[in-house]
């Protein structure tokens, strides 16, 4: 029997397990949502905004580790998703995204809400494809599936034109793909594996500095077992938090720009760096030319690519990390390393440095500070909340604070930094997982990027608590102002509109509010108890610095741990500006 | 320093696309570029002409790998190698310049593919230094137009091995 075209689309979303996809309707795409209407294995969720609808898949698939997709229009519902893609690359979130596009025909003549989405895409996709038959349509989305899901994972626009969809044909659906040009290497070089053993075997001062990469692979359990095994210290970036239980006292917390103390300086000092699926990115290595001096690299990643692209590894392994790991475990087991004994000098410096500089903030009797806000949500959800984060000051603060025990219950976008980001994705994860609690920590700023998304969590019931962090700033663009641009406030202060308990509640979710600290803990738990779309707008102190901080241009032992010490710095450098590549 | 790099790839729409977005997006320089069909019709296959340290040119083939429609790259400056380009030349010439145009040309075994009274077109085949040489003679002359390929280039067969495992591998691929 033939099928038209909106119906394969939809029969292979089903051969690919699709529970939820996350759409937005308009004149091309109106044969696909006509099929939708009678299908009841696929929930649509309406978003209100195409940006909105994929951060949701982006929010789904990193939840659940599955792909996510999204279904929108041609021209404008296709350049809204250009954003949430770019994220999702950056991030290496598997994503299918589906954009209509003006019939083939009419293709190229500007034709109405015609745009080359192909062409705009190419950067910020891992693949793309325009599909101009209909006979190539189940092959196409076979192959979209699985190369966003397999290697580095990442987005994959599949780019549908009018004619197409409703054109028919027999639909068959390939059981396998095989993509000449195309097959990630899972296994490592053994070779390599071994050098690595031994150089573990060596180390007297080691640590793991693991990624988002730990997740994407499932890695979770191996790195434990690695770190456990041969006692190493394990510090996470932001993507991979999660990815090594946060109470674990192996755990260094996060590294980089606003990491601990402690884990910059056991990275500085290290003689052996064993980097999981981490890419040494700039708000990690701060100045590069002075990261970890005198440290030998053992560098495991599935995208060769990230190898020696900013720091050379000397011991690099290209591969599945869970794949790789588990065959470096036998021989570090095998080579009976790991006696606890070995390390202990290694672990009392670090024990040492952290208590030289813990985190710390000074709460008082009344104004709130953010970190306490943070703290409360990580004691009230008992640590096992998925928490969303937007970006900004909160989000330094919810890596900091929060002690994520397990993989997939951090959200937050690192590589692209989107304002935007944390909302929408809070309300994917809400629609993989119904009952969990999931809780997006946004500012007052970037969470209007995205507000209108509250129509949706409303109309499908999804109960995401939203706490604002609000401190009147863009408030991570004011701490920058603050401590680089002389106290000059130049369009970073936001305060007064909206009410975001108003607006909450304009949107029919309930609003709350928190003004003085012994207002935190019973709104929260009014929040958390009622099984709503709640918004938590909390009164923060407007001017409070995240800390600690690599200034730009810094190696990451040169950090700052107040605003006092942040002038000392100032003073020192003669009010010179720093030439690092570091942006805000 | 200088790399040629070969580069096969699916011959699918948009493909030249992504591998000239690969170089402007990442900041990788291009020299030249040449592309044309292998003798299998759905493979393409593209010479590159870059410039950029070890660890840049590492990066470049490392990132032409990862495109998804890239099939093989190669970096023939690791290898034994021939490569070839082509100018077509046109240059002006007064009365008594067009003996001195044909001796140049006569000198590089280049041949006058076309003629007017007042102008010559040259055509020159040959190492991208023998290319530059001739221009360099002709530009007294006065060139008019100059339209340059960009370098071709092909992996000289190993003599060892008759038959080596990447050429295999090629032909398996060009079918
Ligand atoms: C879309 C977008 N625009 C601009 C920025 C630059 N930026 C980074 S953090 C920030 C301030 C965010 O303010 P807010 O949401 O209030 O969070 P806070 O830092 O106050 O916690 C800005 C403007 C960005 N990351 N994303
Ligand atoms: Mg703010």
């Amino acid at each position: 029997m033939k099928l038209t075209g909106s119906e394969i689309v939809i029969k292979c979303l089903k051969k690919e397990n699709v529970d939820v996809l996350f759409a937005y309707p308009g004149g091309v795409n109106l044969p696909i949502f006509d099929v939708l209407y009678d299908e009841k294995a696929i929930e649509v969720i309406l978003c209100r905004h195409e940006q909105g609808g994929t951060h949701m898949a982006e929010g789904y698939a990193r939840a659940t580790g599955k792909v996510g997709v999204v279904l929108v229009t041609s021209g404008p519902g296709a350049t809204n998703t250009v954003t949430a893609i770019a994220d999702a690359a950056m991030d290496s979130t598997p994503m299918v995204i589906l954009t209509g596009q003006v019939p083939t025909y009419a293709m190229g003549n500007d034709a109405f809400q015609e745009a080359d989405v192909v062409g705009i895409t190419r950067p910020c996709t891992k693949y793309n494809i325009l599909v101009k038959d209909v006979r190539d349509l189940a092959q196409a989305m076979k192959e979209a599936f699985y190369i966003a899901g397999s290697g580095r994972p990442g987005p994959v626009l599949v780019d549908l034109p009018k004619d197409v969809v409703l054109a028919k044909t027999e639909f068959n659906y390939p059981e396998n793909v095989y993509i000449r040009s195309y097959s990630p290497s899972l296994k490592g070089n053994k070779w390599q594996i071994k050098q690595a053993a031994q150089e573990i075997a060596r180390a007297k001062k080691p640590v793991i500095y693991a990624g988002g990469g730990v997740l994407a692979s499932g890695a979770s359990k191996e790195v434990r077992e690695l770190a456990e095994a041969a006692q190493i210290p394990v510090t996470n970036t932001l993507m991979g938090l999660g990815g090594f239980p946060g109470t674990h006292p192996l755990f260094l917390g996060m590294l980089g720009m606003h990491g601990t103390y402690w884990a910059n300086m056991a990275i500085h000092n290290s003689d052996l760096i064993i980097a999981i699926g981490s890419r040494f990115d700039d708000r990690v290595t701060g100045r590069a030319a002075d990261f970890a001096p005198s440290a030998k690299i053992i560098q495991l990643d599935i995208d060769p690519t990230s190898v020696h692209k900013v720091i050379k590894a000397d011991v690099p392994i290209v591969g599945d990390a869970k794949t790789i790991l588990s065959d470096l475990i036998q021989q570090v087991k095998a080579s009976g390393n790991g006696v606890a004994g070995k390390r202990q000098p290694w672990m009392k410096q670090i024990e040492d440095w952290k208590k030289e500089h813990p985190l710390s903030y000074d709460q008082g009797d009344k104004i709130i500070k953010p970190q306490y806000v943070i703290d409360k949500i990580y004691e009230l959800t008992q640590g096992d909340a998925i928490i969303s984060t937007d970006v900004g000051q909160h989000q330094m603060w919810a890596a900091q604070y929060y002690k994520f025990d397990k993989p997939r219950t951090f959200l937050s976008s690192g590589g692209l930094g989107t304002m935007g980001f944390g909302f929408p994705a809070a309300i994917g994860a809400q629609a993989a997982f119904p009952d969990r609690q999931v809780v997006c920590i946004a500012g007052d700023g970037g969470i209007v990027m995205n507000i209108q998304e509250m129509a949706t969590a409303v109309q499908y019931g999804l109960p995401v608590i939203t706490v604002v962090i609000n401190n009147k700033y863009l408030g991570m663009v004011r701490q920058w102002q603050q401590l680089f641009y002389k106290g000059r406030y130049s369009s970073s202060f936001i305060g007064g509109p909206p009410d975001f308990v108003k607006l909450a509640e304009a949107f029919g979710a309930v609003g709350l509010r928190a003004l003085e600290v012994s207002e935190v803990e019973p709104v929260l738990k009014e929040a958390l108890s009622l099984k709503k779309p709640v918004l938590v707008d909390v009164h923060v102190d407007e001017e409070e610095n995240c800390y600690p901080m690599v200034p730009a241009g810094a190696a990451i032992h040169e950090m700052v741990f107040s605003d006092a010490d942040s002038n000392k710095q100032a003073a020192k450098s003669g009010g010179k500006k720093t030439t690092g590549v570091l942006t805000a | 320093m200088q790399h040629i790099i070969s580069v096969l790839v699916e011959n699918k729409f948009g493909v030249l696309s992504r591998i000239s977005g690969l170089f402007s997006g990442r900041g990788f320089n291009i020299e030249s570029l040449s592309v044309g069909p292998t003798l299998d019709p759905d493979v393409s296959v593209m010479t590159i002409v870059t410039i950029g340290d070890d660890q840049i040119v590492e990066q470049i083939t490392k990132q032409l790998n990862k495109l998804v429609d890239v099939i093989k790259v190669i970096d023939l400056t690791e290898k034994e190698y021939v490569e070839r380009e082509t100018a077509l030349i046109k240059i002006n010439t007064l009365k008594e310049d067009r003996a001195e145009a044909l001796r140049i040309a006569d000198i590089f075994r280049a041949r006058i593919i076309d003629s007017s009274p007042n102008t010559y077109t040259i055509e020159i085949t040959g190492d991208v230094k023998k290319v530059e040489a001739i221009i360099n003679l002709l530009q007294p002359l006065g060139i008019k137009n100059l339209i340059r390929t960009g370098r071709i280039a092909i992996p000289r067969e190993e003599v060892k091995s008759a038959v080596s495992r990447e050429t295999s591998e090629r032909r398996a691929v060009s079918g």
